[in-house]
């Protein structure tokens, strides 16, 4: 069995392009180029020039020793948060706006939660000199102030998603609506593994540079390229994806998976879409997501903006339902007290979004031999305020 | 043989109302359907609102998001409906996305919509072959009509796909764009109409987006066999309540 996806655009049943026609010719004229272009040699060159001088790769691989000690086992951080604007969104953007390039595209839209996935395309499309358009929702613009005039800085149009419920998701309508309305000239960076086919398989390649670093960082480290597991967080699954992709079919190396339960899974409060949700279409994929029985998309809730989506990309969909990854939540309250915990014993201070990955300690307890990769998401810097509030700093 | 169908033989130029279920009052689907066909509207259809409604522009978003919030759902439409067919007997369309239909079950909903008396269904983000593939037997065994869109940018071998499909009417969408965005036609649109009528398709064409008034229905149905208006019904409804549906229909059809 693979849990990779299939030449239908499928993981295992979810995936596919459930779009309206007015999307079709755009996902479609990169669906028929996107491998092509990724394939060749120069497109290759400038990715891997651009994420080892411009992004900082590689990412370090590192032995993080008083939290290995403290939980009695092998724990290894990807530190995806030492890249160029702080996270591994970047990764992302930067093989995207190449996409773009080699389509002929001129104008570049985005979707933003918290506003790292916006700051990313911003500075991509500044790097390329492309116009960049960055939908986000009305009350995210007003609690990620710092992201958002970081995006200023870089040259891009913020603008408000002004529908629903205001937040992630429709941001991500008002993008698909732009592009809907601009077929030509636009193309549409998504900063998840999320949307319909090829862009969870696009954005798993592009971030699939975390795996691919890991194996040989390992081997230098330990002798071996294969961890036992591999942990990450959850949103749409873009980080996760990355980290997962080079281990998915060796069923030695374990997977995985930390989404936010909120206040408590079932507190009315969450975003843990697997224990959740329920098969069914979000932004042009079939894939779990939170709903109500009449197929309504629900408003998750977590303390971490980017976690703050109704549904999961489609891979891990098909990673929960085949048993092939473990899925975990953590909590609001579990994620502060890790981030933290984190900060005092080695000195970095993560992302909320990356705090919920380390909470896996308070869900499971690993054995002294085994090597645990979490992948380091992204740096707390955008998130001091809420850490600030949270322990009263 | 399906009202649609039967519809579509008539000769004359068609014109096809949408409008929001539980909007501008939960209760106002009856009224509406039945005020559009006293009007002499040809053929109707019901939009089931979704919270995520991501082809359609600010008024039918807005129009979307007030349902939900007067509660309505799959279910209680199919109640409104029950007896619908005692007083209308126009083609009714139920149009929504998908994922409302996938929750209810696809089988359960084409059977209520046959017990209903509904005569076909518009989903847009229905891909045509995913419906080839696993939907159309169903579909078919309710008796229901599935209407797919295509657009200025669906090449030439794609809209040949589609209408192989299509066993009623083909939606054109006049521009690219979401609905009620643009309001009028110009040269690009010309082409396409054009383009679309020289093409000689065998399911007749009904075109939809960006048409308001007299003008525009006239435009969009110089060679196709009808033309849908959804967003200006909306705002209509929206300023002046259901109960002057006639003046709005009468403005439109010459
Ligand atoms: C640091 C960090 N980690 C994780 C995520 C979640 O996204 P994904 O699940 O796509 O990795 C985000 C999203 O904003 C993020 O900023």
């Amino acid at each position: 069995m693979s849990y990779n996806i299939n030449e239908k655009g499928y993981y295992g049943e979810f995936g596919g392009a459930f779009i309206p026609e007015m999307l079709y010719p755009n996902v479609e004229e990169l669906r028929q180029n996107y491998l092509k272009v990724m394939a060749e040699p120069l497109f290759q060159e400038e990715f891997n020039q651009l994420l080892k001088d411009y992004v900082g790769r590689p990412s370090p691989l590192y032995f993080a020793k008083r939290l290995s000690e403290k939980y009695n086992t092998k724990v290894y951080l990807k530190r995806e948060d030492l890249n160029h604007t702080g996270a591994h969104k970047v990764n992302n953007t930067i093989g995207q706006i190449l996409m773009a390039k080699r389509l002929g595209k001129t104008r570049i839209i985005a979707e933003t939660g918290a506003g790292q996935h916006g700051v990313a395309t911003a500075t991509v499309c500044a790097l390329m000199g492309m116009e960049c358009i960055v939908y986000m929702g009305e009350i995210d613009i007003a609690r990620q102030a710092p992201n958002v005039a970081r995006m200023k800085m870089l040259g891009a149009e913020v603008r408000p998603a002004l529908s629903g419920s205001r937040t992630l998701k429709d941001a991500t309508n008002e993008a698909i609506r732009d592009w809907i309305n601009n077929p030509v000239d636009t193309h549409y960076i998504i900063g998840s593994a999320i949307g319909p086919h090829p862009y969870p398989d696009m954005v798993t390649r592009f971030q699939s540079i975390i795996s691919e670093e890991i194996k040989w960082q390992l081997k230098e480290h330990e002798g071996k390229e294969n961890p036992d597991y591999v942990v990450a967080c959850i949103g749409g699954g873009s980080n996760a994806a990355g980290t997962y992709y080079h281990f998915l079919d060796n069923e030695d190396v374990g997977i995985i998976a930390v989404e936010a339960a909120g206040k408590g899974i079932h507190s009315g409060e969450s975003a843990a879409t697997s224990a959740l949700g329920k098969e069914g279409i979000i932004h042009g994929c079939k894939t779990l997501l939170m709903q109500t029985n009449d197929g309504q998309i629900t408003e998750p809730y977590s303390i971490s903006a980017g976690l703050d989506y109704p549904g999961v990309g489609p891979m891990h969909s098909h990673l929960y339902k085949s048993g092939r990854g473990e899925f975990y939540s953590a909590t609001d309250d579990e994620a502060m007290t890790a981030g933290l915990e984190l900060a005092q014993l080695e000195g970095i201070i993560p992302a909320i979004e990356t705090s919920h990955a380390l909470a896996i300690f308070s869900h499971k307890t690993f054995e002294p031999n085994d090597i645990v990769v979490i992948s380091l998401s992204g740096r707390g810097d955008k998130d001091l305020q809420n850490y600030i509030d949270y322990f009263k700093l | 043989m399906n009202r649609i169908n039967q519809k579509l033989k008539e000769g004359k130029k068609l014109l096809s109302i949408y409008f929001t279920a539980g909007y501008p009052n939960i209760n106002d689907t009856i009224t509406i359907i039945q005020n559009l066909e006293k009007s002499g509207v040809d053929m109707i259809e019901i939009g089931l609102p979704f919270s995520d409604p991501l082809a359609d522009g600010p008024t039918i978003q807005d129009s979307s998001t007030k349902a939900l919030q007067n509660g309505m759902t799959s279910e209680l439409l199919f109640q409104q409906l029950k007896d619908i067919r005692k007083t209308v007997s126009i083609p009714l369309i139920i149009m929504g996305y998908f994922n409302p239909v996938m929750q209810y079950g696809v089988e359960a909903f084409c059977k209520k919509c046959q017990e209903i008396g509904i005569d076909g269904l518009i989903l847009p983000d229905l891909p045509v072959d995913v419906y080839a593939e696993q939907y159309k037997d169903t579909f078919e065994k309710y008796g229901l009509i599935s209407v797919f869109l295509i657009t200025p940018q669906t090449s030439d071998e794609r809209i040949r796909y589609i209408d192989s499909v299509s066993d009623g009417f083909i939606y054109m969408v006049s521009s690219a764009s979401t609905t009620g965005a643009k309001s009028g036609f110009g040269n690009a649109q010309e082409d396409y109409f054009n383009r679309i009528a020289n093409m000689k398709l065998s399911n007749p064409q009904i075109v939809g987006f960006g048409i308001s008034n007299n003008e525009t229905f006239m435009q969009a149905t110089k060679q196709a066999k009808g033309a849908i208006i959804g967003s200006a019904f909306i705002k209509h409804v929206t300023a002046n309540g259901v109960d002057t549906i006639d003046t709005f229909v009468d403005n439109i059809k010459p």
